[in-house]
């Protein structure tokens, strides 16, 4: 179905907008609600079984899956609620606060352009 | 100026009034005028004394409102007389009907209706005894209307009793009510 | 004066009728005096297989509009009716159907709303829904609530309006008063109405759509502009057909109905069955040389503002009569609607505001020769312009 563009919303002219404000399906997709996070479920892989429990909890299918396999997860639509961490009795899911990764990231990032000054 | 004749109704609930109304309105659709047929809604139980509305008229009919100076009060229940005003608003020149054992003369001292004003009684509940087995007089009381006002005649009356009553009663029942309206047609006394 | 198609029938059992020879998709009611003879009536053709509608049960008003709106947005062509208190508990749902634009017809049975409590008629519980972006159509007779049910499904499913429908009757007064009626063939009213093709069907899985979707301040407002539009853009198309479906029926049609204002020297406006009483005792009044004219909207939204001012703009006083109050407001829903076109066409001519027929008051001829005989001194400008509860 034709339909303005999602990610033009806010620029729609009154013309423009479909009638009952219906938009195309599926476009949960194209809006990243992962900046809504303050904590973060971290997986760790050697614990996985690939029970899927926290695939059926998650809300905002953010589970990612391929070939029955748990394969990571979506942060770019995680929310941070943490249902997958409370349901996971494995101990693959570990929940942190994202002020913490950000952290990691930066001493990551520094030593990258540390080894690089070195090189 | 059209010609409007407006009937008011007073029973109890349950005596049939607002059937009797409307087969009124029915009868005289028949013969091509238009009509108005409306109950007075309120607290509804059996027995509550209760108003009905007919209007019959050769042109549209445009108000909906309730009749307040009726040509016709037709009274189903004659202990209503006690505690309901049944003659007002009601025209000089028009008319009164009562299912009652009192004669005419009894009602008119009863009720002190104007010398202009016509009345007319007839035993309505003991003609539904006797023809439909159950005190029912709102059927009988048409003929009688049909008799004293001629607002409409009796052929039509009973033919529109038969198209009613056909879908759904017995042919005796039927029978009976013609029965019935037939004898008050005849029964009724006026003066 | 005999006319064959000539039968006596209630203004709910003429809707009954009108939503049976259409045939909708699906109807979710919840039973509510004195609407209920259309729904029990209703009720009878589904259990008789005159009808394949889908009739959906449900515990509650609320819910009844909720079931509507979910099976329109779905495709179907969906009816429904309440009145009254039920009116009232759908009212955030009849937001939401005409925010989402669904083409639902309901029927509603104008009536009183509580407390004190009340089952009879009058205007208190449509006037709640006038912003709310419904088409709200008001009869006078038992008849036109059947002529403006039909063209309520055509309004209501034109690409160009897609917005919910109300066909309203008086409650009791034409709901429950048996009048003499006409009804077309049901062929001729399945063709005038036509097959519905909804325009997003949620059921259409090839192309998926999301509805009642989220929108922030500036997409909220500007869709809410689109509303706007859209429902005053509707008038001309309800005229349109109101007229084809005269052409059909003989029974003509106007967006307001205007007896006698050619040379009238006052003016009532007046919504619904108590215009039949005003006209009444304004034709008398013509007999002994009084022109009074009657002015009676047969839509009220969109509010036919042009057409009002064309139908009162001779008048040297007008009287407009509400059976509903706006509490704390200055004026009623109607009066106010009046005086705001009659400003906009620059007319200054005396408006006097009565409150009538509360509750089911009834409508007495000389509750409008009070309203009559005020006009003069309302001309001379020697009457009180504050708003009258007439008959108190």
């Amino acid at each position: 179905m034709k339909m303005p563009a999602l990610d033009t919303f806010d620029e729609w002219t009154p013309e423009e907008i479909p009638t009952g404000f219906v938009a195309n399906a599926g476009t949960a997709d194209q809006y990243v609600t992962g900046g809504w996070r303050s904590m973060r479920p971290v997986w760790f892989k050697d614990n996985c079984v690939s029970c899927m429990m926290c695939f059926l909890a998650c809300p905002d299918s953010s589970i990612e899956v391929e070939d029955g396999k748990m394969v990571g997860i979506d942060y770019d639509h995680c929310k941070g609620c943490g249902v997958c961490v409370h349901e996971c009795r494995f101990k693959a899911l570990d929940f942190i606060r994202e002020e913490e990764v950000v952290h990691e990231e930066e001493e990551e990032i520094a030593s990258v352009i540390e080894k690089a000054k070195e090189a | 100026m059209s010609q409007l004749i407006e009937i008011r109704w007073h029973a109890r609930a349950g005596q049939g009034a607002v059937t009797a109304a409307k087969l009124v309105a029915d009868t005289a659709l028949m013969q091509g005028a238009y009509i108005q047929a409306m109950p007075e809604y309120g607290p509804e139980r059996t027995g509550a004394p209760l108003k009905a509305y007919t209007r019959v008229c050769d042109e549209p009919i445009e108000v909906h409102n309730t009749i307040t100076n009726p040509d016709i009060v037709v009274v189903l229940d004659d202990t209503l007389l006690e505690t309901v005003d049944v003659t007002e608003g009601l025209k000089d020149d028009g008319t009164l009907i009562l299912n009652t054992e009192l004669s005419v003369e009894e009602v008119r001292d009863l009720l002190g209706v104007p010398a202009t004003t016509k009345v007319a009684v007839v035993d309505a509940s003991g003609i539904a005894m006797d023809t439909i087995k159950r005190d029912i007089p709102n059927t009988p009381i048409v003929g009688a209307l049909s008799q004293v006002t001629g607002v409409v005649p009796l052929d039509l009356v009973k033919e529109r009793l038969i198209n009613t009553f056909g879908k759904k009663f017995a042919q005796e029942v039927i029978d009976a009510n013609l029965e019935s309206v037939d004898r008050a047609y005849k029964e009724v006394s006026v003066a | 004066m005999s006319d064959h198609k000539a039968f006596s029938a209630t203004g709910n059992q003429m809707i009954a009728e009108a939503i049976r020879q259409i045939d909708p998709d699906v109807m979710a009611a919840y039973p509510i005096t004195p609407q209920t003879t259309i729904v029990e009536n209703y009720a009878k053709y589904v259990a008789n297989g005159k009808v394949h509608t889908e009739f959906v049960t449900v515990e509650s008003e609320h819910s009844a509009l909720s079931a509507c709106i979910g099976a329109s947005a779905a495709g179907a062509r969906v009816a429904t009716a309440t009145a009254s208190q039920g009116l009232a508990l759908m009212w955030e749902e009849l937001h939401i159907a005409a925010g989402m634009r669904t083409p639902i017809v309901m029927a509603n049975a104008n009536r009183a709303l509580s407390a004190p409590i009340s089952i009879h008629g009058d205007h208190s519980d449509v006037m709640g829904a006038r912003d709310t972006g419904w088409i709200i159509l008001f009869a006078e007779t038992a008849q036109e609530a059947y002529d403006n049910t039909v063209i309520s499904f055509r309004i209501a499913e034109d690409k160009r309006v897609l917005l919910p429908v109300m066909t309203t009757l008086d409650g009791f007064i034409t709901s429950h008063a048996m009048e003499r009626c006409e009804m077309e063939e049901d062929q001729t009213v399945k063709d005038f109405v036509g097959e519905y093709t909804p325009l997003y069907p949620l059921l259409d899985t090839d192309n998926p759509v999301g509805h009642g979707m989220f929108a922030n301040g500036t997409s909220y407002m500007k869709y809410r502009s689109v509303l706007r539009k859209v429902n005053h853009g509707a008038l001309p198309i309800i005229e349109e057909y109101g007229k084809a479906w005269a052409e059909i029926t003989g029974r003509p049609y106007e967006l307001i109905d205007a007896w006698g204002v050619e040379d009238a020297d006052y003016v009532v406006v007046v919504l619904g069955s108590a215009a039949g009483n005003v006209r009444h005792v304004a034709r008398q009044m013509r007999e002994e040389g009084v022109k009074i004219g009657v002015v009676r909207p047969r839509v009220y939204r969109p509010f036919p503002a042009e057409q009002l001012v064309n139908a009162c703009k001779n008048a040297k006083a007008i009287a407009v009569m509400d059976r509903s109050d706006t509490v704390g407001g200055q004026y009623g829903p109607l009066a106010v609607d009046t005086m705001a076109a009659l400003y906009e066409a620059g007319l200054s001519i005396p408006v006097k505001n009565y409150v009538f027929g509360l509750g089911g008051a009834d409508v007495t001829n000389e509750l409008i020769l009070e309203v009559f005989s005020n006009f003069e001194k309302l001309e001379k400008g020697e009457l009180d312009r504050d708003l009258a509860f007439l008959g108190v």
